[in-house]
């Protein structure tokens, strides 16, 4: 086929065009490639943590209700368990301890947990990494915290939560129940919260209503609401972040409109020659629009295999101080590999198509060169 | 081949501007299909300016170029592209090859828009340059070429479409009187060959040559 020689033709021209004109071309695929490197790391990243979490909420209670007094989240009766037995759908009814702790020492927020599936010894605490990290203790250390009536309690470390764990469980404290009340001073016979786990999740709304009529100073949470939260806060840490780079890409826009609208006087004559020879206009259009092509395609794929390195191999190490961390501390944990198909056609699009656009009228108007420059 | 033909063509630069310049004013003008013509005059009588009307690199201001009886110069664009690009082949006073490329590279590139089997462009390409007795350089780039040897290359590139008429602006104004005969030979097969040739020159040595079957005199953009 005539029409594949022809295209073959044009893309040998243009690539040893721009190896010509090795200096400006490599200057441009640099700038490119970090516009892709910055936005696919971001995608990547923000993605990856919000299937982190959602993997977390998908193990958590269908309903949460918490007493709510004047307005405050306050501790719940454990008589209130009682009532809420007696809702039809509801499968099982747990008492939850868990509460906020900062730690003036390093500076960050813990959260303490009395874990429902899992007896820990009084006396001793099980870990998040991060915290391990921030405080330099491993298993049999002994860390001490200042808790209720401004007494020092020392725990033994019993275990640190492995690696992989989530994101959440970086900065967990997990210790038993009888510690938990000491330390946070709270009386027998309240609970910080009450989980529901519904049997059908189509129930869940109505089990929710049925909890607020039995219950009226108490607030039920659903995990679809809690879902949602996540989802905005990411988003929303996601969102700036792309601002911030949407100023790149516009700067970028304007390097490539530049470097393409500055036809060098050699390259002018370059595309007179080859109009005088006989190619047309639209031949030198299709010979720019491949080299912008091969470009775009080069600078996509090496900024993109780069920020998958970036953010699956180093765990996202330019992005994480920006991205992660409602937390103070930094979870120093490995996030799954995972590329949807859909957001590679959007960055595709988002990063070749503003190339492309800003390269079009300057690329044309060098199509249009009249051949017979050349003459003179 | 059919006969050009020119009807009262004019050319101005920097048209309804202070600087207005008629280049080429009001030329009627036949050339031979099968012949050799030269045009000759002083610098600046507009001789480059009447082969770029001619040869479709550019448009007349006013009047008409006809090629075999009919008006080229209303076409659109891609009309005069496609006889650049079949009818046509250039040979420009600066040769105008393309610098980083090989000789080899140069000769198929105006072909490389009707997408040619790559082994038949490549052998037709060596067969010029063979015969131009530049097979040996083929592999070169351009810019360590020889004056007499660019020339040869531009000769074989303006040849890759195998045109009926064949344009060279100046062709000896940077070749010794020797490469110069050379030229004229190579000129000499082209319209054995049944080609039209159209030169300029102002250079007795072509003017005068005995191959040559035309001379057309120009001053101030007219023929005299
Ligand atoms: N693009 C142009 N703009 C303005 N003047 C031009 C242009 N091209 C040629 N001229 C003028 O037209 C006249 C004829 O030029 P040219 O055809 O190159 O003459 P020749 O080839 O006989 O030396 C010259 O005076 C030249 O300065
Ligand atoms: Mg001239």
């Amino acid at each position: 086929m005539h029409w594949f020689a022809k295209q073959r033709y044009l893309i040998d021209y243009t690539v040893a065009a721009m190896l010509r004109r090795r200096a400006k071309n490599v200057g441009l695929l640099a700038v490119y490639t970090t516009i892709v490197f910055l936005l696919a790391s971001v995608m990547l990243y923000s993605n990856a943590l919000k299937q982190e979490a959602s993997v977390l909420l998908k193990e958590a209670p269908e309903l949460v209700v918490q007493r709510m007094v004047a307005g405050r989240h306050d501790l719940i009766p454990a008589d209130y368990l009682e009532p809420l037995r007696g809702i039809r759908g509801v499968r099982r009814l747990e008492g939850r301890l868990w509460g906020y702790f900062y730690d003036s020492t390093v500076n960050a927020n813990y959260t303490f947990m009395v874990p429902p599936e899992r007896d820990i010894d009084p006396g001793s605490i099980v870990i998040g990494d991060a915290i391990a990290r921030a405080r330099g203790s491993e298993t049999g250390d002994v860390l001490a915290f200042r808790g209720a009536g401004e007494t020092l309690y020392p725990f033994r470390v019993a275990e640190v939560l492995p690696h992989e764990s989530a994101i959440v469980a970086a900065d967990l404290v997990l210790l038993s129940e009888a510690d938990f009340r000491g330390f946070f001073g709270i009386p027998p016979g309240k609970f910080t919260d009450i989980t529901l786990t519904v049997a059908n999740p189509k129930e869940v709304r109505t089990v929710a209503e049925k909890v607020v009529s039995a219950l009226p100073d108490t607030r039920p949470i659903l995990r679809e609401e809690m879902q949602r939260t996540y989802a905005s806060l990411f988003d929303w840490r996601e969102g700036m972040v792309l601002v911030l780079l949407a100023g790149a890409l516009l700067a970028f826009a304007i390097l490539a409109w530049e470097k393409a609208s500055g036809l060098s006087a050699d390259e002018r004559r370059e595309i007179g020659i080859l109009k005088a020879v006989g190619w047309g206009t639209g031949d030198v259009l299709k010979m720019k629009l491949w080299e912008g092509g091969l470009l775009s395609m080069l600078a996509f794929l090496l900024g993109f295999t780069l920020a998958y390195w970036h953010v699956f191999g180093t765990s996202a190490a330019l992005l994480a101080p920006a991205l992660k961390g409602w937390a103070v501390l930094y979870p120093n944990f490995e996030l799954t590999p995972a590329v949807d198909g859909l957001q590679l056609t959007s960055l595709f699009v988002i990063t070749v198509f503003p190339y492309t656009a800003s390269t079009l009228v300057p690329v044309w108007r060098a199509a249009v060169t009249h051949p017979d420059v050349v003459m003179r | 081949m059919s006969a050009i033909e020119l009807y009262a063509v004019r050319k101005a630069f920097n048209e309804g501007r202070p600087n207005e310049f008629l280049a080429v004013d009001g030329v009627d003008l036949e050339i031979e299909p099968g012949r050799i013509t030269v045009l000759t005059g002083p610098s600046g009588s507009g001789k480059t300016t009447l082969l770029t009307l001619i040869g479709c690199l550019a448009r007349p201001t006013e009047g008409r170029v006809h090629l075999g009886g009919e008006s080229v110069s209303g076409l659109p664009e891609r009309f005069l592209t496609e006889l650049r690009r079949r009818t046509f082949g250039f040979v420009f006073q600066q040769f105008n090859l393309i610098r980083g490329l090989s000789v080899l590279e140069n000769v198929m590139l105006p072909a490389y828009p009707l997408g040619p089997h790559y082994s038949t462009l490549h052998g037709r390409a060596m067969e010029l340059l063979t015969h131009l007795r530049l097979g040996h350089r083929a592999e070169a780039r351009v810019e360590w070429l020889s004056g007499g040897e660019a020339q040869r290359a531009a000769i074989a590139r303006a040849l890759i479409n195998d045109p009926s008429v064949v344009i060279a602006d100046e062709p000896t104004a940077n070749l010794d009187s020797h490469l110069s005969a050379a030229f004229l030979d190579i000129v000499a097969e082209l319209r054995s060959q049944g080609r039209t040739v159209l030169l300029t020159s102002h250079d007795p040595l072509i003017t005068g040559a005995g191959v040559v079957d035309r001379v057309v005199a120009m001053r101030d953009g007219r023929v005299v």
